[in-house]
């Protein structure tokens, strides 16, 4: 590896500190504005500027207590929980099926499957919005949630698929060969080894629902809106601090869900580092 | 061994088995296919179906033929020389009171409105003015009387042009072309020709940010590929929180951060370097920092692992041989990173071609992308055919962009099992 110590030319150890501070600016411009937006969340001034003339919770405050915004909440969570389960069940069924599964066919069917994520949202949220209104899908929940399941499947589908390429399909036929009726070889062998992929694939799921605005710009009902729609609006018209008090909870939000996928990771890192 | 032979000597325990075999492997395959199934059906009523109804769209023409019926079925033979016969004025009178009487002359109104302006004005001034069916043999003369335009060629011409049942009006709309009288294929007047344009800042914002994001990222995936694992781990963070931080979130971190009265303006202010506001938002400045800043993560990780799998030993060898470091790394190292600059930078690139909600936030007016005027189209002024078409414009760049982009993967995977 080319560690600092391991440089032998002046040239090099140049090429290699401007390649840190490149990166290290990088980095700050990365990360800088949600850090830099966060403090202004708890200001006691509605100036979204620094300095803070004090520090309060009253955005915050506000925020709980504004039914706008804490249906917006309601909405993402129930979209967002009811999406992530329908995709899990879809996903996780496909990407068993596209396992075994040997056809000339299966790189289409596999593009066909995941082109959901490719194809701008845009597209669609128009395509869903012209063929959504005359059945009546459109400001409902069932709609939302089946178009967000959409967007969200081709996760599951690549993080379980990732888990049962190393899996032995044999263990399956073992299972059926000892006995076991195909419900009780899927839950007891088959469940636990795809399990921290199906994981991790729920987690990608949820936040596509939670952070996607398009499809819910187009097709929400004024009931409907969801955390993403509320903040569009809001930048829109005029950026309130009780944004970012939302902004702050969006990030804690998706910082959880880094968190756990980042903790499932290792775990089975060290899982298949100790087997 | 010859088939005959193997048949010849095992007939009776052998094909059975194999056939036995054969059967019992096409039930996997078939219940294999049956757990893809629910999946391929949910597909094609959300997404599928959807989007081949906005594709129908592009080229559907159906609002005349309804309205109108009449009048499209006497203007079939019509050689579009000279004005049309009594006929096809006589079925136009009784097509515009049996609309007026179900209200529906809006429908086909808004429809020959796009095609010719002013027609709306023809057809509904027409519709208020026909008190009584005319008198057999003169409705031409009636027609003629309440308004001069049906005496002109080029007002049946268009009814006959938007008559269906599929047109390339809007898809030739979307490219800023449209078919004159004779039926020839022209240039648009300037007035309604925005949509090249559009799409060359598309195109142009697109590309931009795809090399902004390039020039950042790759000295980063560089660093990150060099570290050892517990560092760049660490470091990772920084790419990786960004990537999972709500679109809207760091859009609205960046107006707050840029706006004439944000953090970087009241900041240089406050240092004395501007005494004047800058304008660093709701400009074309803007949508590219914006863009790249959401961009970036999806060009550093495909980098970062083209890199990662670069051995070390072959910059040694490139240096034991003598090659200095510069044309060691520009001769030996990025060659081997280009699948990764190549998928990264496509991977952006199609990205930033459907982008709306970013631009429309921080953008001005002459920095919206395609997607915006999409979005317009389908709940402003509901123009729904101009929409689909822009989408399928839209669609097939996607479409082969993409099918570049899985060749490309495809073949770094084949060449990354050959290496190891």
């Amino acid at each position: 590896m080319s560690d600092a110590s391991s440089l032998r030319t002046p040239s090099q150890r140049i090429a290699w500190t401007a390649t840190i501070v490149v990166s290290a600016l990088v980095f700050i411009f990365l990360i800088a504005p949600i850090l830099a937006i966060m403090p202004l969340s708890f200001s006691s001034s509605s100036y979204l500027t620094y300095p803070l003339p004090g520090l309060s919770l009253r955005w915050y405050d506000d925020f709980i207590h504004s039914p706008r915004w804490m249906n917006a909440l309601k909405n993402s969570m129930i979209i967002g929980v009811a999406s992530t389960l329908l995709s899990m069940v879809l996903g996780a069924l496909a990407a068993l099926g596209l396992a075994q599964w040997k056809s000339r066919f299966k790189p289409l069917v596999l593009a066909f499957v995941l082109s959901p994520v490719v194809v701008p949202g845009v597209i669609t949220a128009v395509g869903l919005y012209f063929f959504f209104a005359p059945i009546g899908l459109t400001g409902s929940y069932l709609g939302l949630i089946l178009a967000h399941t959409a967007l969200a499947t081709p996760f599951v589908v690549i993080t379980v698929g990732a888990t049962l390429q190393s899996f032995d399909t044999n263990l399956a036929r073992a299972a059926a060969s000892l006995g076991a009726s195909p419900l009780e070889a899927f839950r007891r062998v088959i469940l636990p080894l795809i399990l921290p992929g199906l994981a991790s694939g729920a987690l990608f799921a949820f936040a596509t629902s939670f952070d996607e605005v398009v499809i819910v710009l187009f097709m929400a009902g004024p009931e409907q809106r969801t955390l993403p729609r509320e903040m569009f609006s809001g930048i829109r018209e005029n950026i309130s601090p009780t944004i970012t008090a939302a902004a702050v909870i969006l990030t804690t939000v998706s910082v959880i869900l880094l968190a756990t996928l980042e903790g499932l990771r290792r775990r089975n890192e060290r899982l298949k580092g100790g087997g | 061994m010859t088939a005959a032979s193997l048949t010849g000597a095992n007939t009776e325990t052998n094909v059975p088995l194999k056939r036995r075999l054969k059967r019992a492997e096409r039930a996997r395959q078939l219940k294999a296919f049956a757990l893809v199934g629910p999946l391929l059906l949910f597909l094609l009523f959300t997404f599928a179906g959807p989007i081949a109804g906005m594709l129908w769209r592009a080229v559907a023409d159906q609002e005349v033929r309804q309205v109108l019926p009449q009048t499209v079925t006497a203007l079939a033979g019509w050689d579009g020389k000279d004005l049309p016969d009594e006929k096809a004025f006589a079925a136009l009178a009784s097509d515009i009171q049996a609309a007026r009487a179900a209200g529906t002359i809006a429908i086909a109104a808004k429809r020959l409105n796009y095609a010719q302006n002013g027609f709306r004005t023809i057809l509904t001034s027409t519709a208020r003015n026909l008190k009584a069916s005319p008198e057999p043999g003169t409705a031409k003369e009636t027609l003629g009387k309440i308004n001069a335009a049906w005496r002109d060629r080029a007002t049946w011409t268009t009814i006959k042009g938007a008559s269906g049942p599929v047109t390339s009006f809007y898809l030739l709309g979307a490219l800023d072309l449209v078919r004159n009288a004779d039926g020839a294929i022209v240039a648009a007047p300037p007035d309604q020709a925005i949509y090249r344009d559009v799409f060359a800042r598309t195109f142009l914002i697109s590309l931009a940010v795809t090399a902004l994001c390039l020039i950042l990222g790759f000295p980063v995936a560089y660093l990150l590929a060099a570290l050892p694992p517990a560092r760049s781990n660490l470091l990772m963070i920084f790419v990786l929180l960004p990537f999972w931080t709500s679109l809207l979130v760091r859009t609205c971190a960046w107006i707050v951060l840029l706006q004439s009265k944000g953090v970087v303006n009241d900041s240089l202010h406050w240092l004395g370097i501007i005494d004047e506001p800058l304008r660093l938002i709701y400009n074309r400045f803007g949508v590219c920092v914006a863009m790249t800043h959401v961009l970036l993560p999806f060009m550093i990780l495909p980098l970062y692992s083209s890199m990662k799998a670069i051995s070390s030993a072959y910059m040694r060898a490139a240096a034991s041989l003598g090659a200095p470091p510069l044309t060691a790394f520009l001769r030996i190292y990025l060659p081997q990173t280009l699948p990764g600059i190549g998928a990264g930078s496509l991977l952006v690139f199609i990205l930033a071609l459907g982008y709306y909600i970013t631009p429309a936030l921080v953008g001005g007016a002459a920095d919206q992308m395609i997607s915006y005027f999409i979005a317009l189209y389908t709940t402003e002024t509901a123009n729904w055919g101009l929409a689909s078409a822009l989408g399928a414009v839209l669609l097939l760049a996607t479409v082969l962009l993409a099918l570049l982009y899985g060749k490309l993967v495809q073949g770094q995977q084949v060449t990354g099992g050959m290496k190891n």
